[in-house]
């Protein structure tokens, strides 16, 4: 079975994901009407899992939110929270419930969240959660037992391009797309010029690239995520920018660079399309389409 | 060497656990807590004024020379009087001792330290964890050098997106396990070592709780 994400990938135009993050409890107002003004503009929206390791409402369930509203869902899914039989068990769920799109993360630490001394579990790492999918497609659980009733998945995961050093980063990337990724979604880049280089480099995977792209709110949220954002690097000049916005323009400078480096990489076909991350800003994606000249 | 790696607990929650105890004898031990000074003569004696300040009744202490090892018992022996006298045994030693002297005497044990990790001293003062004796070793094909204990997640792939210049995402004093593993293996000329893409790891070591007979093997 071919997800419209996939189909999407498939046809060679310029994809647009974004995120939508589920709530802090189960009033899902707010995440569903971010749904319901992003699922036609997008062709897939990701939802979180417990993103930062802050406990909230399931990845699959607002998975299931966005089925239910006619969007395309991407479910992430961490190794930190489950081991091998619940990402499995979760696996075949989510393929029974119609959800077809799987981001397969390692899962940031325990300890960057409010639960800092539960058990993290890490039984499995990203691009083995990558094997593990492909093992249920053929009908068999990675014991190597035999499923009644299989999944399908378009399966991805990350890469950090901006990181130091980067060769490690690199040799994941290429065991992830061994292990069967079809896309892969980078964290958020701001030097497109070292973007580019990167992609001279990925250009020769059989792998969709989807550039990050995070909305910056403020100067000071900027040099926050420099600080406590794993893999986010925010370059000075993007943070000066910022700054230099007048009172009360702030946000509209943050919507501008996104739409002027989306807008790059649309018009220099640097990759396969973006993910833009406007973290608790998910309504302001259209705005950031619009100034990078896509709606 | 191999070392046990402790830290006193906070003082209120020793305080609590001798809430219903009069008469304490203290034990320390010679060799790791002595090393990481958090057991050794200068700690129980701090922990003795500390409690006698508190209105306790201190029978004796005592500063075994290993407290992990089986001659603990003739050393505890010659105190036999003072720890006779005493209700709690206070034992500032690490978890290993704390479990060979509850072995050998009827007395409730409360534990002044909490063991962190079984490591060695890499630099005057700094010690590190080199082993959690996961029961499946690994370091082969990592240029010795263990991701199960050095990389916080435990990771067997490679590094995780929070890695940053060769520092750990939870704290800038952590070498990156996986920075360290490329560095050695593009050394030895061996990265292809690294880009072999690993099964998950196997958990079945030896099930816990541990257990070697060997007249089975």
């Amino acid at each position: 079975m071919v997800s419209a994400f996939q189909k999407a990938l498939k046809s060679g135009k310029f994809v647009i994901t974004c995120e939508a993050a589920p709530p802090k409890g189960t009033n899902l107002k707010r995440m569903a009407h971010d749904i319901e003004l992003l699922k036609d503009k997008v062709d897939a929206i990701n939802v979180t899992d417990h993103q930062s390791s802050v406990m909230r409402f399931p990845s699959l369930g607002g998975a299931m939110l966005v089925k239910e509203l006619g969007g395309e869902p991407i479910l992430q899914m961490t190794c930190r929270d489950r081991n091998r039989l619940a990402l499995q068990a979760d696996l075949l769920f989510a393929s029974y419930m119609g959800i077809h799109n799987v981001l397969c993360l390692t899962g940031d630490s325990i300890m960057l969240g409010d639960h800092k001394e539960a058990k993290a579990v890490f039984d499995l790492d990203s691009s083995q959660l990558l094997g593990v999918v492909r093992k249920l497609e053929e009908g068999k659980d990675i014991s190597g037992n035999d499923l009644d009733g299989g999944v399908s998945f378009c399966a991805g995961g990350i890469v950090t391009p901006e990181a130091d050093p980067l060769e490690p980063q690199l040799i994941k990337f290429e065991k992830k797309i061994e292990a069967g990724a079809e896309f892969i979604q980078t964290q958020a880049v701001f030097d497109l010029d070292r973007f580019k280089k990167f992609m001279e480099y990925a250009g020769q995977f059989n792998v969709k690239i989807l550039a990050g792209v995070i909305l910056l709110t403020s100067a000071p949220m900027a040099r926050f995520m420099n600080n406590n954002i794993a893999g986010v690097f925010v370059p000075q000049d993007l943070i000066d920018e910022m700054a230099s916005a007048p009172k009360g323009q702030v946000l509209t400078k943050g919507i501008e660079i996104a739409g002027r480096m989306i807008k790059r990489i649309h018009e220099e076909k640097m990759c396969d399309g973006v993910h833009i991350m406007a973290i608790n800003k998910e309504e302001l994606v259209p705005d950031i389409m619009s100034a990078a000249g896509l709606i | 060497m191999i070392r046990s790696i402790t830290q006193p607990k906070a003082e209120k929650e020793i305080d609590l656990l001798l809430s219903g105890s009069g008469r304490i004898f203290i034990i320390g031990c010679g060799t790791c807590v002595t090393l990481t000074r958090t057991g050794g003569e200068p700690e129980v004696r701090a922990m003795q004024e500390r409690l006698s300040g508190k209105g306790k009744l201190i029978t004796g202490h005592l500063v075994v020379p290993v407290a992990c090892d089986n001659l603990t018992t003739d050393a505890l022996a010659e105190y036999g009087h003072q720890i006779d006298q005493a209700d709690t045994l206070l034992i500032m030693t690490c978890a290993f001792g704390v479990q060979t002297i509850a072995r050998q005497l009827k007395k409730m044990v409360v534990p002044a330290l909490d063991t962190l990790f079984m490591g060695k001293e890499t630099a005057a003062g700094e010690f590190t964890e080199i082993c959690t004796q996961c029961g499946t070793c690994i370091i082969g094909e990592t240029g010795g050098i263990c991701p199960v204990t050095s990389c916080h997640k435990g990771l067997v792939n490679g590094p995780c997106g929070g890695t940053d210049s060769g520092k750990c995402e939870i704290d800038k004093r952590k070498d990156c396990a996986w920075t360290m593993i490329y560095n050695r293996l593009m050394d030895l000329g061996r990265l292809d070592s690294m880009r072999r893409l690993q099964p998950p790891r196997n958990h079945l070591g030896e099930p816990t709780p541990g257990k070697m007979i060997l007249s089975e093997k």
